[in-house]
């Protein structure tokens, strides 16, 4: 088995190539070679690394990080006999350190239980040893020597582990469809398409921690019988495909992938495949339709995937966070694992804190904490001490919950129950200035504009609740619209064949729910009580507080601010856009909204 | 992208077709290769035109409607060449309750061109783009692919100026 103590990628960006990155390929191959360290350093090609018009052509050399611009042929040879011979860093070539401090995910807080997350930004995601040493891949080594498929089945089945993608399916009973299914070969699959908005749990994961989910994958894929993975990972996502393919190749050369597995005559390897900014292909039939190289859209289930998944052939489809799940377990065992969570919610939820809470980040909890604990406790509250409105889980299809549901403990159930979803993990908290009928119709715009278009009560139906709630945020909202909205949301909800159009009206009945008011005043006063809605505020500026400094007028985007330096400015309601940049680059709290 | 718009398309350039014939060789043999030859053109070529469209349909043997089919299904792919340097902000939800809408009114002001549109001098390209997953540090404009956290509207109009002046000095 090879083993390379460094890795060096080469920037194959076209314009890298244009200015001579194959040639300083070339020459690195040449001088490794002649320092006889061909068999102990590797060279790779990498889409870009740094920025191909400054940097270019350029290398990262790893494990230790350096970058290394503006390469010529020429400048190999001492990178070569000073980085890998002597054992320094060359200054002269390399790019200034970026700022890379970790502030999505801080110290855990006091109720925090971190599993998934525990390894995140204390190893080198980049080099396996280090997931090794905190003993990575014995729960794989377990599974090969002691444990036969049933058994890491059952094992998986009593551990009450769902799908964290947002379902909430038990992940044991997928396991077990796709075993019983008679049809070969088989396929795992890893949904890496966290394309909720607010959500960036699974980015960090696979950042972070890649090969957690790698080895979770190869167990699975043992218990069920697959002897290939697939990871679909969104193209928003670059470094996280990156990292994902150096972790692949790095546990391919420990014979962690491949054939024979750790000697166990077990054959499974993993490919991480690409999407192309479609939200509709998290859907899992919609993910498949993408593998093949299609189109993203969803098709009718049964058959399940199970049965009937990737090229026609049994599929188990999960989710990065259950993947990760899977090796924890196992290692560390059922009591340790079912000792935490709530009845019918076992472990531990990543979740996305985001929005006006003081602590915004990555958190990880026992499921079945309340939110109250969870946005206070862990969340440190609202900030600047204004007053909680409502928290919006679950992503699009999600819904938004009141303070009256803070006490709400977060399982798949309650969650369901209350109005909204478990979904993925976003968690975004909103204030006492957010417009309730403004984040429906936010949603609703995200929705369908994501819509596959296949079928007619999502593709039409979502565009028809964005008009009617663009009409309300306009001040142009009638009474009937009320009623119309309920009608339409119950037609789509019934009428969509996947999970997509079945959620997509949840924002606007969840606001509707706990908000009625604000759609009321919006319709009937043409007023928005969070001051929000352009067509429904105006700004001026208070002549008694204003001093002025000129900041405003300097500001405008459109010109719109007038006034002599040290003179009361006026705001020109005709031409001003109502974006609120004056309100916030004031210092003296002159600019109100009306 | 060195590539401006009245440019050749790409399959007569020689060194473009290289890199288009070298991608398609190197990924156009497995299983779903169609999905993984366009995601590597648009990010080597940084578009797909109609006659890229049609020599990679025949050259992995799919209707030239099946490629276009996918290109025009996915957000990624693009079929027109983008400016220089692209400015992408983040319309997901923590970046929209965050003041995105407030920047692109900046951006509209300072580049007089609207998301989708691209300076006259081929220089900068804005767009809007889906959550790109760094929440917490919204809002977030992605500008070539690196992410500025927490812009304010009052710095915003200087970070687009020194992407202007970037070019300037080069």
């Amino acid at each position: 088995m090879a083993y390379y103590r460094s890795t060096v990628l080469v920037s194959m960006d076209p314009v890298c190539i244009d200015k001579g990155a194959l040639d300083v390929k070339e020459q690195l191959i040449k001088e490794l070679a002649k320092h006889n360290l061909s068999e102990e350093v590797q060279v790779l090609d990498i889409p870009r690394v740094g920025d191909p018009d400054t940097d270019g052509p350029d290398i990262l050399v790893y494990p230790e990080g350096s970058h290394y611009i503006q390469l010529t042929p020429a400048t190999v040879g001492p990178i070569v006999m000073e980085h890998f011979i002597k054992g320094r860093e060359l200054q002269q070539y390399k790019a200034q350190m970026r700022d890379v401090t970790d502030e999505e995910l801080g110290e855990p807080k006091d109720k925090e239980i971190r599993i998934i997350l525990e390894n995140i930004g204390k190893i080198d995601p980049r080099n396996i040893e280090d997931y090794i040493a905190v003993d990575g891949y014995q729960a794989l080594a377990k599974v090969l020597s002691e444990m036969s498929p049933e058994d890491v089945i059952q094992t998986i089945l009593d551990s009450k582990l769902r799908g964290r993608g947002g379902a909430g399916f038990p992940t044991g009973l997928k396991w077990k469809f796709a075993r019983q299914a008679p049809d070969t070969p088989k396929y795992m699959v890893c949904n890496a398409d966290e394309g909720d908005p607010g959500a960036f749990m699974n980015r960090k994961v696979l950042e972070g921690d890649p090969h957690s989910v790698l080895e979770g994958m190869i167990i699975g894929a043992y218990a069920v019988g697959a002897n290939q993975g697939y990871i679909y990972c969104r193209a928003e996502y670059p470094i996280a495909v990156s990292t994902l393919n150096i972790a692949i190749k790095q546990a391919r050369e420990y014979g962690l992938l491949g054939k024979d597995i750790l000697g166990s005559g077990f054959d499974f390897d993993i490919e991480v495949r690409m999407g192309a900014g479609a939200f509709v292909c998290g859907e899992e039939t919609a993910l498949l339709a993408s593998i093949e190289g299609n189109r993203g859209e969803p098709r009718v289930r049964p058959p399940f995937p199970a049965s009937k998944g990737l090229w026609g052939k049994p599929t188990n489809i999960n989710n990065v966070e259950t993947y990760a799940n899977v090796p924890k377990i196992i290692f560390r065992g059922l009591e340790w694992y079912t000792s935490m969570g709530s009845e019918k919610s076992k472990g531990t939820k990543t979740f996305a804190l985001a929005g006006d809470v003081a602590n915004t980040g990555l958190i990880e909890v026992p499921l079945g904490m309340t939110l109250r604990e969870i946005i206070y406790d862990i969340g440190g509250g609202i900030k600047e001490g204004k007053a909680f409105k409502a928290v919006q889980t679950g992503g699009p299809m999600g819904g938004c919950l009141p303070a009256s549901n803070l006490d709400l403990p977060v399982d798949y159930e309650t969650l369901g129950a209350a109005g909204s979803i478990m979904g993925s993990g976003g968690m975004i908290v909103m204030d006492e200035d957010t417009c309730m009928v403004d984040i429906a119709r936010f949603f609703m715009e995200f929705t369908q504009d994501e819509s596959c278009g296949k079928c007619v009560p999502c593709r039409v139906g979502t565009r028809r609740i964005l008009e009617i709630l663009e009409r309300i945020c306009a001040g142009k909202g009638v009474p009937e619209d009320i009623p119309l909205l309920r009608e339409l949301c119950s037609e789509i909800i019934q009428d969509s064949l996947c999970g997509l159009g079945q959620g997509a009206p949840n924002p606007v009945i969840s606001t509707m729910k706990h908000f009625l008011d604000e759609y009321e005043a919006h319709i009937y006063e043409k007023r928005c009580p969070a001051k929000v809605c352009r067509s429904l505020i105006t700004f001026e500026i208070l002549a008694d507080k204003c001093t002025g400094c000129t900041v405003c007028a300097r500001n405008c985007p459109v010109s719109a601010i007038t006034g002599e330096r040290k003179q009361t400015h006026v705001i020109n309601t005709e031409i001003c856009i109502r974006c609120g940049i004056c309100k916030q680059v004031c210092n003296f709290d002159a600019v109100v909204i009306k | 992208m060195t590539l401006t718009p009245n440019q050749l398309d790409p399959l007569d350039n020689p060194r473009m077709r290289q890199v288009i014939d070298s991608t398609i060789s190197e990924y156009g043999d497995q299983n779903g290769a169609l999905m993984v030859v366009l995601n590597h053109l648009q990010e080597r070529i940084g578009f797909i035109t109609k006659p890229m469209q049609a020599y990679v349909a025949e050259k992995l043997n799919v209707p030239v409607s099946k490629v276009h089919g996918v290109v025009s299904f996915y957000s990624f792919f693009t079929t027109e060449p983008r400016g220089k340097h692209l400015v992408k902000f983040c319309i997901g939800t923590a970046c929209y309750v965050g003041g995105a809408s407030q920047l692109i009114d900046k951006a509209k002001q300072v580049l007089g061109i609207e998301p989708g549109q691209t300076t006259s001098d081929g220089l900068i390209t804005l767009e809007v783009c889906r959550c790109v997953g760094a929440c917490s540090q919204a809002p977030v404009v992605v500008i070539d692919e690196v992410n500025h956290g927490r812009v304010k509207p009052s710095q915003f109009a200087r970070i687009l100026t020194e992407v202007q002046k970037s070019e300037v000095v080069a």
